[in-house]
């Protein structure tokens, strides 16, 4: 796919997602720039996760995907998986919310990190290799050369998830999607892979889609906040201003119970 | 080749494996060996030596022919093993791609596969190889084809449901977000996935094979040229009453072939998947995990 001079990055317009009992996504609109830090944020079920699928083309198959996705102004919705493909882990990467589950069991982490290098930039398996345990280092796992030829499961949750976001930036993606990244981790965990996360993102200048139910972690990463509910989005607007003086009950209410929670730990 | 050489100490590490490996490598050592030498030849047929008993110069003594067992063992070694490698391989074919195949493709032409996988189970193997023979001609590839293709339909129900199982994963989804093709990530991530169960269920099949190739043997199915135990055990029991010994070899290498070929797939199921054994990379990761989950707790 060429990369068109369009600046706009993502143009989402009219997203519907149905899987026929009603729309789970529902007329879904918003726009990226290059560098953008945006949010979505809502409760599981509020379709928060399968329109960031839907970007990508990765909705289950027999969800029906309607609407506009533009990529640099090039329609991405009802393009073949081939031509996705070339997309996906290149210009726009993935982390996932479960650790334990999005790597490969049986594979070395190494080779999970090295193959989107070797898919996109066609790297031999040694250059990819070498590439991998930077990316290793690079995320902060210790003794990177030995950590890119474990197991996942000699790893620790926090120490799996450095890896899931070792694979998505290893292409340099102009776009990265993590869906509730630091969900499955604790907390202390947690706000170091979310650093770490920012810390990347601003490195790269790459633009961030942060999928979360928690409002606590939007404040620090994204720069402008949607709130979804039951497939559409109520509210939305700078992080900061939403935070500080949100407008709709449902965006109200969200920012209370996180305040409770963290009020809880305190 | 340090890799390879690594996977056979872990296989070597296991009862199972080790069993396997001695028992199998007996049979692949007699069926070498039996190329390049035996201490008869095995079809010579000597009246004025028949059911010697078991002596230095026959060590397995000699049949109602005058031929020497040791030699008739160590040739039919190699029948056996080309049946259980061919089924095998057969059955792997098979297996493979009709079980993935059926899985990975859009949901009516997999369902439709599905059926026919189903329909094809309930052909009989052995009725499958007796029709096959008898249609054809008795040789080895027959017996073989009939063999693997009918494991083949029974490893690929097996193989479909774990594929099926394979792509509920979110590492599968990880992977296809990361720009894997459909048939790269088989290859790559659900293949290696599904490979202990295949591995197992096809040492399964040469277990089976081995059987099989023995039982058609016996009731005269394969070519009267080629030595083999089925067709040795046939002719000896005739005299089971009267020469008990001669008929205990080859039924013992039926046997642990057999078994053999069974602790095998257990040994090598265990190398393949690495969360099987506990080895830990490095003392610092295995440090760091360590704190990490006591943090967590």
């Amino acid at each position: 796919m060429t990369i068109d001079t369009e600046p706009t990055l993502l143009a989402v317009t009219d997203l519907v997602v149905d899987f026929g009992a009603g729309a789970v996504v529902d007329r879904v609109s918003f726009v990226m720039q290059p560098g953008d830090r945006v949010g979505i944020i809502g409760e599981s079920g509020s379709g928060k996760t399968l329109t960031a699928l839907s970007v990508v083309g990765l909705a289950p198959d027999s969800a029906s995907v309607t609407g506009s996705v533009r990529w640099h102004g090039q329609e991405l919705l009802g393009r073949s998986d081939r031509e996705l493909s070339r997309l996906r882990g290149e210009a726009i990467a993935m982390v996932f919310q479960n650790p334990m589950t999005s790597l490969n069991p049986v594979m070395r982490v190494g080779r999970q990190i090295a193959e989107p290098l070797r898919l996109h930039h066609g790297l031999s398996r040694s250059a990819a290799g070498a590439a991998a345990v930077e990316l290793c280092r690079r995320v902060g796992l210790p003794d990177p050369a030995h950590a890119a030829r474990a197991y996942p499961h000699q790893l620790s949750g926090g120490q799996r998830q450095r890896v899931g976001i070792a694979i998505a930036l290893a292409c340099r993606p102009a776009l990265l999607i993590t869906d509730e990244p630091t969900t499955a981790l604790d907390v202390t965990v947690q706000a170091e892979v979310l650093a770490l996360l920012h810390d990347l993102i601003e490195e790269r200048d790459a633009a961030l889609l942060f999928i979360t139910h928690d409002v606590a972690l939007v404040s620090g990463i994204t720069d402008h906040l949607l709130v979804m509910r039951k497939g559409t989005i109520v509210e939305e607007g700078p992080t900061a201003q939403l935070v500080a003086a949100p407008q709709h009950p449902y965006t109200a209410q969200l920012i209370a119970a996180a305040r409770a929670t963290a009020l809880e730990d305190a | 080749m340090n890799a390879t050489r690594a996977f056979g100490r872990i296989v070597w590490r296991t009862w199972p494996g080790r069993l396997g490996i001695v028992f199998v490598g007996m049979m692949v050592l007699a069926a070498l060996v039996s190329l390049v030498w035996t201490p008869y030849d095995a079809t010579r047929v000597v009246p004025s030596d028949k059911w010697l008993p078991l002596s230095t110069t026959h060590w397995f003594g000699t049949d109602g022919a005058g031929k020497d067992l040791f030699s008739q063992v160590l040739v039919g070694a190699r029948t056996t093993l080309f049946v259980a490698l061919l089924s095998s391989a057969i059955a792997a074919l098979v297996g493979l791609t009709l079980g993935i195949v059926s899985a990975v493709t859009p949901r009516h032409t997999g369902e439709a596969i599905a059926h026919l996988i189903d329909i094809l189970i309930a052909l009989p193997t052995l009725i499958l190889a007796l029709v096959l023979v008898a249609a054809l001609e008795g040789s080895l590839w027959t017996v073989s084809l009939a063999i693997g293709f009918g494991s083949g339909v029974v490893l690929a129900r097996v193989v479909r449901a774990e594929v099926a199982r394979v792509l509920t994963h979110d590492y599968v989804l990880a992977a296809t977000a990361a720009g894997s093709s459909t048939w790269r990530t088989v290859w790559r991530h659900i293949l290696p996935n599904i490979a202990p169960i295949v591995i197992v269920q096809l040492s399964l099949v040469a277990a089976l094979a081995v059987l099989a190739e023995a039982s058609l043997s016996y009731l005269g199915l394969t070519p009267i040229s080629t030595p083999s135990w089925g067709r040795m055990l046939e002719g000896l029991q005739q005299s089971a009453s009267v020469h008990p010994w001669a008929i205990v070899f080859p039924g013992l290498a039926v046997v642990l072939a057999t078994l053999g070929f069974n602790l095998l797939g257990d040994g090598l199921r265990e190398a393949i998947d690495p969360r099987l054994h506990t080895r830990v990379a490095t003392p610092s990761l295995a440090f760091n995990a360590t704190i990490e989950r006591q943090a967590e707790r």
